[in-house]
């Protein structure tokens, strides 16, 4: 079933994996300020200061210090946060009859998510958050050379600020759940640890693993932090008791937390750590200039490799760690442009994770996936893994048994990482139910269908499930790039209101996108059912109108179309490849097409051609034919531009490729041939086809285009997808470069009205 | 081997009962741990034993409570006619577990077998590797958790708030009862054992009173450093054998024996093997109390299977909570915690020792010895085993 491949692209990886966890956590800081919210923890001694966000128990000789923002599911460190903890430290200092002090969250999913992002983003000049950044390190420093050991009982995510709270301290408890991660994501959102954490980190976990923590953005659970040394203790989860699991285990983890406090004051707990013989090793190799200088040089040039020079973070964290005062670094990397394209990413992502259509009136509890190809038998792993009842049907027993094995395999890989028991994978296999026939559809709440992309066997696979299905069971066609309106299948169903459509990216285990379909038949009721599905299977979804390639397609068909023509002018693909990339695409455009697979490029060509006319026009569609005649298909037959051989890492261009791209020359005119020409041909395009498609409706607000443009293409990341990016570059400076393209090729490049409205009046943003 | 155990327990009951070998219908067995070689130990023990090669005989297994299982399968054969006598036991030797092959090392002596020339047999061996020979031991963790015992039964004393020192002081409690009834002569069901070589044993020998300072001494042995269950308030494992007789009331007066208690009713019950473990009791206890008709303060003699100190503690703030009552068990309040002084006054698995598959009986035997000696009417049986699943019995001392 590969033919519904759809575009096989990976996001940077620094976008893809990471937000994930702290989505739900959302920095979510718009009642920070507000006042008058009684804390039920005031002790004695702060009731007169009528805190909100830091209290502060006295238990024995143990202050017990709670970080708790009001009207939030997470900490997160604030102005009045951290001027209500300075308070409450130094009033812990003052007092005789405390020895030893522990840092916990009132809320037993976050201890501290980070730094309050508003409060970042209202920084007007980048000596204000330095500022911030070097206040936030005094307060850390005296916490470390506080007299008084300090505990940190860290229970769901301690990250950012978070962890550099955390690795301040002397002694560090944690709660061994999948909700308690450490990490420093901070170079995700184009910023670096600005509280110390790049002088602390190496110093705690060795240079290697802290520039990997603060490279990758990575979240590390707490087990392996304990590995790591990142954390001295962990405690279990407990179970029901007299008070709920979440409550008494928060509760345990304090009571642990103060057993060490009070062991560290004295002395019968010593803060020091036994290092592991490789630590010591990579310590004593660390120690030598030369090994140091190698080790820098080498992730030095691997981040520079990866990033292409784009990002000015991971170049910054190289060069600050581990030297003292990152304070301004810090301050200049908040105000760059990629640090805030970067965090309007994490906005964007933070609000396509919530359901805008409601709660659906009936929760999809058993699922129907018609088709075990690579797409049908990716969502039934996504889905069965959250617990949802799957019965996976297709017409054959070997696609059946390929498409079970998909499933095993990508399960079993998270067992061989160790996110998951084996026991755990069992159970969760248990709600895969393989199947040839219709039986238990009766029971479906909703249907997946991921079948032959043939609008005739699509009518024909309708007609069948609605003679099986229930009434109130939502069917949704999985959508490949394949311009099939929805409104055609909906034509044929008996209940178009239960008709939406679903584009899920491949593979769908690994994309985070999902893009559904709306037709003007759907009810609101069916749409906040697929929402509610796709973020229960953990994606980012963005929901669009009906229309030939809906928005994520049709955006990339001009970009493909314009590779094309680019390869015609006698651009060779690696060159191709290599503008593409140093603009920030995470994939070369001509492997792009490779990848998507060139039958299915023709196929959207074709079809887009049809429905769009011009527009849509550029490169020869017969190269494409040509190409698929040949066989030459991309990475599924080993041929298309390059040569994918198993096991080969360097792939070479496809000699056979010479003749046909000869045949297909076109002369290239060399106004518009530079390498930033090349770019901007190929990225004004995509740009201004989104901006059509908010135009037309297709896209309800820009928010969803950028993040469905760089979680579903790839659009680079460091630009914040295409609205973002024509607001940072100048809508009027993007009309004059279409104009410029225009003037050569005609009306392909022709910018929209939106466009043109926003570059007639400066103001005019897409993004506030 | 277990069979020996568990044959010097049958003959045991044969010479205290005196009842006559052809007339018992049926043997069940409960084991936890198998002895590969006679895995129906109720067979081998029964024929070791002299009882008639004509009586089946079957082995059950159900991990802490699989003589439980043993006596209730009984329970179950006569109620269906099926028989009129049944012997019920349990063995555990836990002094001599299989311990396997690598399954590499397995595979290969598999092989070695179906090979037929010396060539082949040479290649197979020459790919034995030093990582072959690794044993493999039986589990000592839960299959589906893989968390201990001993760590689950930390986690639920904390869940419960349970301090260490409460913890230790019953322990203690456990082991000075038992010592006392050891020493008054109330733990009759015990039957000496001549160990081949060696002396013979006479009593239980696991009873050691010792001091609330000795016990504080003591490291946690499961949840380190902070934990609370210690090798002293745990119940340790230890080699056993037991059995019980079975029969139908009317077989029984018929052949003029008295009854030492009837079995008024038995639930099983299992709930979620990871938080909630050890935790059966209190869910089983309501449930056959409201099976018997009885309520909690018509029970004069309890009788739990201690696995943990913290662990029986644990059931008894559970049991005696309306909250949790309300919210795990889906009741509308609480049954309530058994009083203290009708608890296993004559010590319990703590101080005794833990054969795994041979508790039930001893439970069940004591708890109408019990009975017995103090007058009472109704006894309750209670005992949590891995897996989540738990044994509730009422015993009942006759019209």
């Amino acid at each position: 079933m590969s033919h519904l491949g759809c575009p096989r692209l990976l996001a940077p990886e620094c976008i893809s994996q990471k937000y994930a966890e702290t989505a739900e956590n959302s920095f979510n800081t718009s009642n920070i300020f507000s006042l008058g919210y009684a804390c039920r923890n005031i002790s004695t001694s702060s009731a007169l200061h009528n805190r909100t966000h830091v209290s502060c128990d006295i238990k024995g000789d143990v202050a017990v210090v709670r970080f708790n923002t009001p009207n939030s599911k997470v900490n997160t460190l604030s102005k009045q946060l951290s001027a209500e903890f300075t308070d409450v430290m130094n009033e812990i200092w003052a007092n005789e009859a405390v020895k030893s002090a522990v840092l916990i969250s009132s809320k037993p999913g976050s201890f501290i998510a980070g730094a309050d992002l508003n409060m970042l983003e209202a920084c007007k000049t980048a000596q204000e958050v330095t500022q911030l950044s070097q206040d936030g390190q005094k307060m850390l420093e005296k916490i470390e050379h506080s007299p008084k050991p300090v505990v940190a009982a860290i229970s769901g995510s301690c990250l950012g600020g978070g962890l550099e709270v955390a690795i301040a301290c002397h002694y560090r408890v944690a709660t061994k759940d999948k909700k308690t991660v450490l990490g420093t994501p901070e170079v995700l959102l184009g910023l670096l640890p600005g509280a110390g954490g790049t002088q602390r980190l190496p110093k705690m976990v060795g240079v290697p693993a802290a520039f990997d923590m603060m490279l990758t953005g990575r979240n590390i659970r707490a087990d392996r932090a304990k590995k790591m040394g990142l954390v001295d203790q962990l405690v279990e989860p407990l179970g029901p008791g007299l008070k709920t699991p979440e409550a008494r285990t928060i509760e345990y983890l304090e009571e642990v937390a103060i057993g060490f406090a009070r062991g560290l004051a004295n002395k019968t707990v010593s803060a020091k750590r036994s290092k592991g013989l490789m630590q010591r090793l990579t310590d004593y190799a660390m120690a030598l200039p030369f090994v140091r200088q190698q080790v820098y040089k080498t992730v030095e040039s691997k981040v520079q490799k990866q990033t292409k020079g784009l990002y000015p973070a991971p170049l910054k964290i190289i060069e600050v760690t581990p030297l003292q005062g990152s304070g301004s670094s810090f301050g200049q990397l908040a105000v760059t442009k990629e640090s805030k394209a970067l965090m309007g990413l994490y906005h964007g992502q933070v609000q396509c994770k919530k359901n805008k259509f409601g709660t659906p009136q009936k929760e999809v509890k058993t699922l129907a996936v018609l088709g075990a190809g690579l797409m049908g038998a990716g969502i039934a792993q996504v889905s069965v893994d959250k617990g949802i009842k799957t019965i996976l049907k297709d017409t054959a027993q070997k696609g059946l048994d390929r498409g079970q094995q998909q499933v095993y395999k990508g399960l079993n890989g998270k067992v061989k990482k160790k996110s998951l028991t084996s026991f755990e994978r069992d159970s969760i296999l248990s709600n895969l139910m393989g199947q040839l026939d219709y039986k238990g559809f009766e029971k479906a709440d909703m249907v997946i269908e991921a079948v032959f992309e043939d609008i005739n066997v699509k009518h024909k696979v309708l007609k069948e499930v609605e003679a099986v299905i229930p009434a109130h069971c939502v069917f949704r066609p999985v959508t490949p790039p394949l311009p099939h309106p929805q409104h055609s299948i909906a034509a044929a169903s008996k209940r178009p209101e239960k008709v939406i459509g679903m584009h899920y990216f491949s593979p769908v285990d690994k994309m985070q996108l999902l893009e559904i379909i709306t037709t003007d038949k759907t009810s609101q009721d069916t749409a906040a059912s697929a929402v509610a599905v796709g973020l229960k299977q953990g994606k980012v979804v963005i929901v669009v109108k009906d229309g030939p390639g809906f928005y994520t397609t049709r955006c990339l068909a001009p970009m493909l179309s314009e590779v094309a023509r680019v390869l015609q002018e006698g651009i060779d693909p690696k060159k191709v490849d290599a503008i593409s990339t140093a603009f920030g695409f995470p994939v070369g455009a001509a492997t792009l097409i490779d990848e998507v697979g060139v039958d299915v490029a023709t196929h959207v060509a074709e079809d887009l051609g049809k429905a769009f006319g011009e527009r849509f026009g550029g490169g020869s569609i017969d190269l494409f034919k040509l190409m698929v005649q040949k066989g030459f298909l991309g990475r599924k037959t080993g041929k298309g531009f390059y040569v994918y051989q198993e096991g080969v890492k360097n792939r070479s261009v496809n000699s056979g490729m010479d003749e046909i791209l000869e045949k297909f020359k076109v002369p290239a005119n060399p106004d518009v041939c530079s390498d930033e020409d090349i770019q901007m041909r190929l990225v004004t395009r995509f740009v201004n086809e989104a901006a059509m498609c908010l135009q037309e409706g297709i896209l309800s607000n820009p928010v969803e285009g950028d993040i469905g443009a760089v979680f579903g293409l790839g659009f680079p990341p460091c630009l914040g997808g295409p609205f973002r990016f024509a607001d940072s570059y100048g809508a009027q400076q993007l009309v004059d470069k279409l104009r410029k393209y225009e003037a050569v090729y005609g009306s392909q490049f022709t910018p929209c009205q939106l466009l043109l409205d926003h570059a007639n009046s400066p103001s005019k943003k897409f993004h506030q | 081997m277990p069979h020996d155990l568990a044959r010097a327990a049958l003959q045991g009951l044969l010479t205290r009962t005196s009842v006559p070998r052809d007339v018992v219908d049926y043997i069940v067995y409960g084991t936890v741990i198998q002895e590969v070689k006679t895995s129906n130990v109720a067979r081998e023990a029964a024929l070791g034993a002299g009882f008639s090669d004509k009586t089946p005989a079957h082995t059950v297994t159900m991990a802490c409570i699989s003589s439980n299982q043993a006596m209730t399968t009984g329970v179950g054969m006569i109620a269906a006619g099926q028989c009129d006598v049944v012997v019920a036991g349990g063995v555990e030797l836990m002094s001599d577990v299989p311990i396997r092959h690598s399954r590499k090392m397995r595979k290969t002596m598999l092989t070695l077998n179906r090979a037929k020339t010396l060539g082949q047999k040479l290649s197979l061996i020459s790919k034995i590797r030093p990582d072959y020979f690794a044993p493999e031991l039986p589990a000592v963790a839960e299959f589906s958790t893989s968390e201990t015992m001993g760590h689950s039964a930390d986690r639920l004393a904390a869940a419960f708030g349970i301090s260490r020192l409460e913890q230790d002081e019953y322990a203690l409690r456990s082991h000075t009862l038992a010592k006392k009834a050891q020493d008054a002569g109330l733990l009759q069901d015990v039957v000496p054992f001549k160990v081949p070589g060696k002396d013979t044993v006479t009593k239980d020998n696991g009873i050691r009173p010792s001091s609330m300072e000795q016990m504080g001494k003591l490291k946690p042995a499961f949840v380190k450093p902070y934990g609370t269950v210690t090798a002293a308030n745990s119940s340790f494992l230890t080699d056993g054998a037991s059995a019980i007789l079975i029969m139908s009331e009317e077989k029984a007066l018929a052949m003029g024996y008295k009854p030492k208690a009837y079995l008024r009713d038995f639930v099983y019950v299992s709930q979620d093997p990871k938080d909630q473990l050890l935790l059966g009791p209190t869910y089983a206890t309501p449930k056959v109390l409201e099976k018997a008709g009885l309520s909690l303060s018509d029970i004069d003699v309890f009788e739990f299977h201690e696995a943990f100190a913290g662990q029986i503690l644990a059931n008894l703030k559970a049991m005696d909570s309306d909250w949790f009552a309300q919210n795990y068990m889906g009741r509308k309040s609480k049954v309530g915690a058994p009083p203290l002084d009708k608890f296993n006054t004559w010590g319990g698995s703590l101080s005794l020792g833990h054969p795994f598959g041979a508790t039930g009986c001893r439970l069940v035997i004591t708890a109408a010895h019990r009975l017995k000696k103090e007058g009472g009417q109704y006894g309750l049986v209670a005992a949590c085993a891995a897996g989540g699943q738990v044994n509730d019995a009422v015993l009942h001392m006759g019209p």
